[in-house]
């Protein structure tokens, strides 16, 4: 029965609407508190006896079992309510559960549950109800047992939450086919399900595979004869070797990594504005990935860079660079309530933190202890004291609708990084927005009706952004997103229960000081508990409280508890966000998800033997890439099997390398390449850096729809993708059809869908129909004949050498192609680049350039 | 019948349209008979309840039209005009009561009191079933626009239609099963039709550019549709290379329902192409059905700020009805304009009347198609406004305004809910949003707290934890 109190809850609304003004709050209704004794002598006589007789058998300390949480034996428990809440408005019988579930008809809710009270006994309790439910009794109420209680003990005895446990390669049945430890856990597991590898792939796929694995581009056909020729028994590794050592690798690596940090140069949500500095963040964390930065250094970086002392400004702007981490979130800049906001943010960066490094998600416990999880509700208000005592610096203006503007953070002037703008604004254009300023102003001011002057306001924010951006010496200044540590408080103090302004509810709010946050019932800004929870991490995880730093805000705590072999989540967490991208699952197929609401591993201890070594191994990441490309079960054919299928469709065992379609940044980047047209070097800055503080929906920036001037979607662009500008609700087209993830959302693994925009997009798109004309030349230019055309074609597209049925083909539609050019009254001179250019672009729509093998 | 597999293998190099269209048909009957689950995200799907409505049209209305000077007839506020309204808290404060500049009278046989700035639409009063007793959680634009498509704010959440073609898939495997004409650009903008989570294929089309002066022109509003340089004879050319490249690929590789995937969008594809122009051209529909619609004059003029000029709503209306004809799930039509905070009796005259022709044409005409006993019309916008002047204009006001919907088994010539005597607060009859989508996906035949995705460790519903279903509004 315990369903039949929130059930009332509802039947109450049905209620209400034959009492007009029900919703509004009772004026000077209260509990009679002082109970005359006539009002003691009704309860007595009239509620005492048949709460007794016809209550307490589910409702009192005496039940077997208290219904509902609602115990009618004591004062204090019966005005409780029970777990939906007060059951009694004093005053006001209608509008309380108590004498609406005695009243109703509906036997779902009805109580007694065994019959209706006779209407006189009814009739009382509204009575006694209206006179404010007097009642004599003293005395503590039990305590009914919640619904649901985290037990953290046995919580802790979750797999993932368990330290993870050294186990020897365990050898296989099957001899001679492991070269790797890993491969001796795959091996062992094969035989276990009567599984077979297939044949190891030849040398042109596995060439190819490795290159668009490791940098996002496929290799050139020199790369592939140059493999291919080498007969050297350490080729393959050669080959590893000088690409985890080019820039690209760190280009998409970096990528993968960003998809989970939810990277974007936007605030997103309700008022979208721009994040000028974001890309600062972007160039660190390939920069990361290139320098091969020990992970658990990685993770300290972004939570608490700033708290990592140095004296090196090179080293200092870099970590300041990575607290990046923290500020790009989305925000909701038209917020109005200051704690409402501030709450807001925490739990953004919360979501992100144990998100992105433990692959939980903590988030869920802001309103109520967390359903699947051993996460209390407590343990989310720990960990919000710790970035509600940070202060977040992402920029943005004040605009219409956009009022949270928040500073950014100044990086040292000799740090020797490069600034987002070209050139110096000069003294003439200073004065000049100056002025402009000015003229606004005035209007401003003269402007009789407020509404007029709500865009004018905007624009001199704008201009005053503009004129911001640079230093007394007309050079661009030097800043980043990123966050810091409030002050310590004055006196002790920590903030109170909300920064609540006169006008109930609409004040700006937010803490200001370093402290401790009282837990926020159902998360609701105005519902603060009053006591604080000391700040700290969860408990599930570690068994002794979180040391925090005094002074400090808990960040660099925090991040020295993650970023440990003590941790059981990190490294496995890590470790199986590079099995997903070289194999296109993970050991947990859930790889946002290591709490109870995901997967278990197919192959636990794997996941174990590969989290300790990579911490063993210094948290290196490129040693742990290598460690998996180097395996057998990496250098698989992707050739299915049909008995093998119909045992393991998913693959999950690996018995073959799933063929996957090449993701986004993969293939128009391929697309450039192959094309000649790719812009290898890194740009500076970027285009939303170049557009400034402002709304991000400015066409004028250059990368909104259609957008010119190297935007976004401009088929000119010709710089890898990880450098297009990413803004929240509008990512370029080229990104966005083919899954990029919306950057507001935390995203490990990427769904692949094939929709017919895709088909458009490669039919039609202006990008790609020049990058087929630009193939196209290159191949007119470089060789004479069709024959020899198509080859080279093949072999730069493909990686391989046509067979002769496709020789056939080819020429074939070649033939077709002019004979419709000719029907079509197309000058002939134009007939042979127009065919050769179709030509091309049916070779990058095809499956075999849009998948890697 | 032939599995998919076989039938791709046993067409080679001239893999076409016929080939194509077998396929989409064959996914399309296997889903829908219940006898095997589609490989295709969007064939349609068994509702989960017998239900009236097969498709929906959500005529949008940006800005947040008054209600108490449309379908919230408020007598006592007209008598108190000028007078200071009781103590509120909140946004209420401050501003005289401003009576309506409208009147009111009870329109068809069911008596329904519908304003004046509605002469076209009150003849369909029968029709309309009025929610006067919505609310929302915050008067602000952004926040309740965005609520209203995808029930939560705070968080990212896929779209009201995205959810419904999730849930339902669509009938036309040649065209996207959820359309959004003219979406508004800003509160939110996309966020408003995406899928979030969901998988792609379910986020919304957008046709057209909303905000100021947007319309809907040709077919070169849908993105690529249309190829800058090839002809499409030669399209067809090269496509039936690409098509035997991808065949070639497949029997590489072997099972690969990613590439059988790809070789079936590429057809999709190249019709949608073909398809697309036809349905968006409206010219072809006689001049009865035009003016019936207000295109062509008459009508007040289908124009007006959210429409454009020679576009209009009335034009985008007919291609609604013109694309859930053709078997697209769910159509959103965005009239942008009613921010109404000055000079209230001449904006809302003109934002109603370039919407007054256009919907009770289409009401009309889907009844005239025998659509509209199937085909669920929503109408209205992300709040209503205070019954105090604010200069002369009105404010925004979350707690208590006006919806309407129309077919699709919901009861015509019914007023559900009710707000106080002013019109500052639902007080009969509730209608919170999650309630309103709820009541939605009822009428649909989809149990809301039963069409969920599991995402970030949970399983997501557009009502997210809340919501009830307001069966009263069910004939």
């Amino acid at each position: 029965m315990s369903r039949l109190w929130t059930a009332v809850a509802l039947l109450a609304g049905a209620f209400a609407f034959a009492q007009p003004g029900a919703a509004q709050p009772t004026k000077g209704g209260g509990y009679a508190d002082k109970p005359t004794q006539e009002q003691v002598a009704f309860f007595e006589k009239k509620i005492r006896p048949v709460l007794v007789d016809h209550c307490y058998k589910c409702h009192s300390a005496e039940a077997d079992k208290i219904k509902g949480g609602l115990v009618l034996d004591t004062r204090e428990g019966t005005r409780r309510g029970g777990d939906s809440g007060p059951i009694i408005q004093p005053g006001t019988p209608d509008r309380s559960k108590l004498i609406l579930s005695l009243k109703t008809k509906n036997p779902d809710l009805a109580m007694p549950p065994k019959g209706k009270l006779p209407d006189s006994v009814i009739a009382d309790f509204e009575a006694w109800v209206k006179m404010g439910a007097p009642d004599p009794r003293e005395g503590k109420a039990a305590v009914a047992p919640k619904k649901y209680e985290i037990d953290l003990v046995k919580g802790r005895e979750f797999w993932s939450f368990q330290p993870p446990k050294k186990v020897a390669a365990p050898v296989a049945k099957t001899k001679d086919w492991a070269k790797t430890p890993i491969d001796s856990f795959i091996i062992a597991e094969l035989d276990k399900k009567g599984l077979k590898p297939g044949a190891d792939a030849d040398k042109r796929t596995l060439v190819r595979r490795v290159y668009l694995d490791m940098t996002g581009l496929p290799p050139t056909s020199d790369e592939v004869e140059a493999f291919l020729s080498d007969r050297d028994a350490n080729t393959y590794e050669k080959v590893v070797d000088k690409l985890l050592a080019s820039p690209h690798f760190g280009e998409r690596w970096g990528r993968h990594w960003l998809d989970v940090a939810r990277y974007a140069e936007s605030s997103g949500k309700t008022v979208n504005m721009n994040y000028p500095h974001a890309w600062r963040y972007r160039d660190y964390v390939i920069d990361a990935f290139n320098k091969d930065k020990p992970y658990d250094q990685f993770i300290r970086e972004q939570l608490a860079g700033d708290l990592m002392t140095t004296s090196d400004s090179k080293l200092k702007a870099e970590r300041m660079i990575a607290t990046g981490f923290l500020a790009i979130g989305a925000k909701t800049l038209n917020e109005n309530n200051g704690t409402q906001f501030e709450l807001d943010v925490a739990d953004e960066q919360i979501d992100v933190t144990t998100q992105a490094f433990l692959g939980i998600t903590a988030a869920c416990a802001r309103c109520h202890d967390h359903k699947f999880d051993p996460i209390p509700q407590k343990d989310y208000y720990a960990l919000a004291g710790i970035f509600r005592s940070t202060e977040t610096c992402y920029g943005t203006v004040r605009f219409i609708q956009s009022n949270r503007p928040s500073p950014t953070l100044a990086l040292p002037k000799d740090c020797g990084l490069p600034a987002g703008l070209d050139g110096k604004m000069s003294a003439d254009e200073k004065a000049r927005v100056e002025k402009q300023i000015e003229d606004l102003n005035k209007q401003i001011a003269e402007a009789t009706d407020p509404i007029r002057t709500i865009f004018p306001r905007g624009q001199v924010s704008l201009l005053r952004a503009r004129i911001a951006a640079y230093d007394d010496n007309g050079d661009p200044k030097l800043l980043a997103m990123g966050v810091r540590d409030k002050p310590a408080p004055k006196g002790g103090g920590g903030f109170g229960p909300g920064g609540f302004g006169p006008k109930g509810g609409f004040g700006r709010g937010g803490t200001a000081s370093i402290g401790d946050s009282p837990v926020y019932d159902r998360g609701e800004p105005d519902k603060p508990s009053t006591t604080r929870v000391a700040r700290g991490t969860l408990q599930v995880l570690s068994r002794t409280p979180l040391k925090i730093t005094s002074g400090q805000s808990g960040r660099l705590d925090l991040a020295n508890w993650i970023a440990t072999k003590d941790n059981p989540l990190t490294a496995r967490v890590m470790v199986n966000r590079v099995g997903l991208h070289l194999f296109g699952r993970g050991l947990v197929p859930t790889a946002d998800n290591f709490g109870s609401g995901g997967q278990t591993p197919t192959h636990p201890e794997l996941l174990d033997h590969m989290a300790l070594n990579f911490m063993d191994n210094g948290w290196s990441v490129k040693k742990l890439i290598k460690s998996v490309v180097m395996t057998c079960a990496y250098q698989l054919d992707s050739k299915n099997d049909p008995k093998s299928y119909e045992v393991d469709p998913d693959n999950a065992y690996v018995w073959r390398m799933s063929p996957r379609r090449l993701d986004a940044e993969a293939m128009r980047d391929s697309m450039l390449a192959v094309s000649g047209q790719l812009n290898e070097k890194r740009p500076t800055g970027s285009t939303v850096a170049r557009a400034g503080e402002g709304p991000a929906n400015n066409r004028g920036g250059g990368f909104g729809p259609g957008g010119g001037g190297g935007g976004a979607n401009d088929p000119r662009n010709a710089n890898r993708s990880v450098y297009l500008p990413i803004v929240r609700d509008n990512l370029p087209e080229a990104l966005a059809l083919f899954d990029a993830p919306d950057p507001s959302l935390i995203v490990a693994d990427r769904p692949t869908t094939t929709v017919p925009a895709q088909g458009l997009f490669l039919l039609n798109n202006p990008f790609v129909i020049r990058a087929s004309e630009a193939a196209a030349d290159k191949l007119l230019k470089g060789t004479t004949t069709d024959t020899e055309r198509i080859r080279q074609a093949y072999l730069s597209f493909y990686g391989r050498p046509p067979n002769e049925k496709e020789l056939v083909n080819a020429e074939k539609f070649l033939t077709a192609y002019q004979a419709q050019l000719a029907k079509d009254r197309v000058p002939a001179a134009k007939r042979e680049r127009e065919t050769w250019a179709a030509f091309a672009q049916a070779l990058f729509a095809s499956a075999e350039f849009q998948y890697r093998k | 019948m032939l599995s998919r597999r076989t039938m791709l293998k046993g067409t080679s190099a001239g893999f076409g349209y016929l080939a194509f269209a077998a396929l989409a048909n064959e996914q399309a009957a296997r889903a829908a008979d219940g006898t095997a689950a589609s490989t295709n995200p969007l064939a349609p799907k068994k509702a989960h309840f017998p239900a009236k409505a097969k498709r929906v049209i959500f005529l949008c209305m940006d800005g947040g039209p008054s209600h108490v000077d449309t379908f919230d007839y408020k007598p006592k506020l007209t008598a108190d005009d000028g007078k200071s309204p009781p103590a509120r808290p909140g946004r209420f404060g401050g501003g005289k009561l401003l009576g309506s500049p409208f009147k009111f009278k009870q329109s068809g046989k069911s008596g329904l009191y519908i304003s004046e700035v509605f002469p076209e639409l009150s003849k369909q009063a029968d029709n309309l079933c009025l929610l006067n007793g919505m609310y929302c959680d915050l008067p602000n634009h952004p926040q309740a626009f965005i609520q209203m498509h995808c029930g939560v704010f705070q968080f990212p959440r896929p779209s009201m239609g995205a959810w419904v073609v999730y849930g339902l898939g669509t009938e036309n495997a040649n065209l996207p099963g959820f359309i959004t004409l003219s979406p508004s650009g800003g509160n939110g903008g996309p966020v408003n039709y995406g899928s979030s989570f969901l998988p792609a294929v379910y986020q919304g089309t957008k046709i057209g550019r909303g905000g100021f002066g947007g319309g809907v022109g040709g077919a070169a509003q849908v993105a690529n549709l249309k190829n800058p340089k090839q002809t499409a004879g030669q399209q067809r050319v090269e496509l039936d290379f690409l098509q035997s490249l991808n065949q070639n690929a497949l029997e590489q590789v072997g099972e690969n329902p990613g590439i059988e995937g790809l070789i079936g969008s590429y057809e999709l594809a190249f019709r949608m192409q073909a398809e697309m122009p036809k349905l968006m051209d409206v010219s072809k529909e006689s001049a009865a059905t035009q003016r019936l619609y207000g295109i062509g004059g008459g009508g007040g003029g289908a124009g007006g700020p959210g429409g454009g000029r020679g576009s209009g709503f009335g034009q985008q209306c007919l291609l609604a009805r013109r694309f859930l004809e053709a078997g697209v799930r769910f159509v959103e039509v965005t009239m942008g304009g009613w921010d109404h905070h000055r000079t209230l009796k001449d904006s809302l005259t003109n934002s109603c009347s370039a919407i007054d022709q256009p919907i009770a044409g289409l009401l009309q005409d889907l009844k005239n198609r025998d659509m509209l006993k199937d085909t669920l019309v929503i109408w209205g916008g992300e709040f209503g406004r205070t019954p105090t002047g604010q200069g002369d204009g009105r404010d925004h006001n979350s707690r208590g305004y006006s919806m309407w919907m129309a077919g699709g088994g919901t009861k015509g010539g019914f007023a559900y809910g009710k707000t106080d005597d002013y019109g500052f607060e639902a007080v009969d009859g509730k209608m919170h949003v999650h309630d309103w989508h709820a009541t939605v996906l009822h009428l649909l035949g989809l149990e809301h707290t039963k069409l969920t995705y599991r995402h970030a460790g949970r399983d997501m519903r557009l009502t997210d934890v809340k919501g009830n279903v307001v069966k009263d509004v069910v004939a």
